[in-house]
């Protein structure tokens, strides 16, 4: 039997790496996204291109306004004299939000009276609209802290001190990186599985691989082990690359890690053995696998929160292996949770690689064209 | 032969294969329900699961000893809908919810938070956010300040105090100003949803004919490499159009995203953006020969990239310069910038036209490639 199986696995290989091309695009892509999707996946505003329009003549606007030079989050593109000028540099998105401060700004403020600086935002992107104004809110906060100080004035009865557990400096890349190695593993085993059965079917050459001494389960085990051996070796490589070179921190051990890896894996690799031996062609086998990773991937949690979704959207969640994988990633990398914390999310993902191995195996025999 | 002849036999042999195309799409029906049940299935499945917007975040609230002016404090949590405050006794009961995920953040008043109020410096509140996920640690973050305002302003009215503050921020967002998320993530899901809709109906045409041998009986006809190509591209456009016409449609009327340009400019910038996706799946179908490599080819190009370098979510003007130049070569980018400026600020033909110009280019050099790959492969 093990021969049997041994046989299958080679001959699954070279079909996947005999032509060059499926070679390169099995090896090559995967890579080359995680480094541009690792750099483009962030919510840390930079440079973001923005209008001055001081209508005061004092030093501390000017110093207010020096402050936002000093940012990173900030880059001040403009400087203008007129409010007219506002509208068509915002709506043509040549900068992002106009800061403005009246004629009045200097004279309030050395007078006691607050003094109100404006911030016209590009709302387009609401997010962006929303981390700019936080950016702003911090600046201006620093700047209240400092002036009150200076002038001796009295402080608010309670004051916020903020920490951040398990990223300190809020680094949203801490968050996207690990993400973003959930999403690549699941798109290599997509890659690997999804079109396998289908093509078989297509060329007739999978009712030949039926009539063979080999039994379903072999079969099974025969299409599974490449896909998941191809998948572990690329997350494995993504992992290292995670951490040596975004150097996202692992805290966590290797073993829960490796654990939630190759849970994954199985689920994965079951949904996509299972899409690929409904399909009858191709084509079908193709649009399955679309079906099945896009809502798995944006409705993961991995850019928006699952919390933030009505509560049908998030029943429908649980039957999404990426959600429980991205748990475990976040979990042991940021947190170093522990493999007994993270049990509530492995049992999942078992159940659903479970369930879809044995529709698999069932629609090996009883779909036939 | 006079022209007008050979230009009316082209329309006829045109006609013929276009048809014929008709026939085979209607004989498969995966395509069918690719171009109208996959635009519903997912734009309602996004529209209404993507958000940005967190409210109700639970919060824990460590009150270490209960008085009036902690009740005071504590009422400015209940009352906000942006929490959903559970009181704990200790800093410990607190931490080990956030351990277990159970709150987002937990805010600390001391023992001796009713003294500190009355002293000089004023009483610390601490607040603990968890930071994996940074962008909700901010938002959450900001909630608190603004919880913490509201119970200052009630505070200081309440005992006749005056407050100090010397600079305060007056924000105005344009074209958005509830800050909705739903109203910028509808119309990038359109652009994500009809990438992967204009790939999926073309990525495997070519190479299947290749494959089956059948192009070769294509190109003995009279018809030309450029007829073949529009053949193609005319019924999955025609395909195309309904789907897109189906998801505008919804995000209009279903998720209410407010229309502020005018629709035949939306309609004709969709209507290019459809022929650069189809251009693009005919370009990964010629290229990769088998539909084995075509399906995997697709799979990496389209949705991935559309949906993390598109600006659809995160900006691109805060991505690397590298990463910036890589993203001119998304379509979804050009056409993410024209919806979301359509929708939500009018017609502003100077993002409008930079971009349409983008779709232009990236359109004719993947039907270009296309129809030369095509070509060469006869010789």
């Amino acid at each position: 039997m093990l021969g049997r199986i041994y046989a299958l696995v080679i001959k699954e290989f070279l079909a996947l790496l005999k032509d060059k091309r499926s070679r390169i695009v099995l090896i090559g892509p995967p890579l080359i996204q995680l480094m541009v999707f690792g750099y483009a996946a962030t919510f840390d505003l930079k440079n973001v291109p923005f209008a001055v329009y001081n209508e005061d003549r004092g030093v501390e606007s000017r110093e207010l306004l020096a402050a936002f030079d000093g940012s990173p989050s900030f880059s001040r593109v403009a400087q203008i004299m007129r409010e007219g000028e506002i509208a068509p540099l915002i709506d043509g998105r040549q900068v992002l939000m106009v800061v403005h401060a009246g004629p009045d700004f200097s004279a309030n403020l050395l007078g006691g009276k607050p003094a109100s600086l404006q911030v016209i935002v590009d709302g387009r992107n609401s997010n962006t609209a929303m981390l700019a104004i936080n950016d702003v809110r911090d600046i201006v906060e620093r700047f209240n802290r400092d002036w009150m100080k200076q002038h001796g004035n009295s402080q608010p009865p309670a004051h916020i001190e903020t920490r951040a557990w398990f990223n300190p400096n809020l680094e949203s890349r801490w968050f996207f990186v690990p993400g973003i190695v959930g999403i690549l593993t699941l798109l290599v085993t997509m890659l690997v599985t999804a079109l396998s059965v289908a093509r078989e079917r297509e060329q007739g050459t999978f009712d030949q691989l039926l009539v063979t001494p080999l039994r379903p389960v072999e079969i099974l085990i025969g299409k599974t082990l490449p896909g998941f051996i191809i998948g572990l070796a690329e997350a494995s490589l993504i992992v290292l690359a995670a951490v040596f070179w975004f150097k996202v921190p692992l805290l966590g051990s290797l073993f829960t890690l490796y654990t939630g890896i190759v849970l994954f894996l199985l689920s994965g690799v079951g949904v996509g053995l299972m899409i690929s031996s409904f399909a009858a062609t191709q084509q079908q086998g193709l649009l399955g696998a679309f079906i099945f990773m896009v809502p798995a991937i944006i409705l993961s949690g991995f850019a928006t929160p699952i919390r933030n979704m009505p509560q049908l959207v998030q029943d429908i969640t649980l039957l999404d292996p990426m959600r429980y994988f991205l748990l475990v990633l976040r979990g042991v990398f940021l947190e170093g949770m522990p493999f007994h914390l993270l049990i509530p999310q492995f049992w999942p993902m078992a159940l659903i690689g479970i369930a879809a191995f044995s529709i698999a195996g069932w629609l090996f025999r009883h779909r036939m064209y | 032969m006079s022209r007008d002849t050979h230009a009316g036999s082209s329309r006829m042999r045109l006609r013929g294969l276009i048809r014929k195309e008709f026939l085979q799409i209607m004989r498969d029906p995966s395509s069918i329900a690719i171009a109208f049940l996959m635009p519903v299935f997912l734009l309602l499945l996004f529209g209404y699961g993507v958000s940005l917007d967190s409210e109700h975040v639970p919060v824990a609230l460590v009150v270490e000893q209960p008085g009036v002016d902690a009740a005071e404090f504590a009422a400015a949590f209940h009352q906000s809908r942006y929490f959903e405050t559970a009181v704990y006794p200790s800093t410990k009961d607190a931490e080990q919810a956030m351990m277990a995920g159970r709150v987002n953040a937990i805010v600390v008043l001391r023992q001796d938070f009713a003294q500190q109020l009355r002293r000089k410096d004023g009483a610390p509140i601490q607040l603990i956010v968890n930071g994996v996920d940074a962008n909700t640690a901010r938002i959450v973050s900001g909630y608190v300040q603004g919880a913490w305002g509201k119970w200052l302003e009630h505070y200081a009215l309440q005992r006749g105090l005056q407050l100090e503050v010397p600079v305060q921020m007056e924000q105005r967002v344009w074209f958005n100003s509830e800050l909705r998320s739903r109203n910028f993530l509808v119309p990038g899901l359109v652009a994500i949803i009809m990438t992967l809709i204009g790939a999926l109906l073309t990525a495997m045409v070519m190479a299947r004919e290749w494959e089956r041998g059948t192009m070769e009986a294509l190109l003995v006809t009279p018809l030309s490499m450029s007829e073949v190509i529009i053949g193609k591209l005319v019924p999955y456009f025609i395909l195309g159009m309904g789907g897109l016409v189906l998801a505008v449609g919804m995000a209009l009327f279903l998720f209410e995203v407010p229309l502020r340009g005018s629709l035949w400019v939306l309609f004709a910038a969709s209507a290019l953006f459809l022929v650069t996706a189809l251009g693009m799946g005919l370009l990964i179908s010629t290229v990769a020969r088998s539909q084995f490599v075509a399906g995997m080819v697709a799979l990496i190009a389209t949705f991935l990239p559309a949906f993390l370098l598109s600006g659809f979510i995160f900006d691109i003007g805060s991505m690397p310069g590298v990463v910036q130049a890589i993203t001119h070569l998304i379509a979804a980018r050009y056409y993410v910038a024209i919806l979301q400026t359509v929708f939500l600020a009018g017609n502003v033909w100077s993002v409008i036209l930079p971009n349409v110009l983008g779709l232009v280019i990236l359109a004719s050099v993947f039907l270009g490639v296309t129809w030369r790959k095509s070509r060469k492969r006869l010789e």
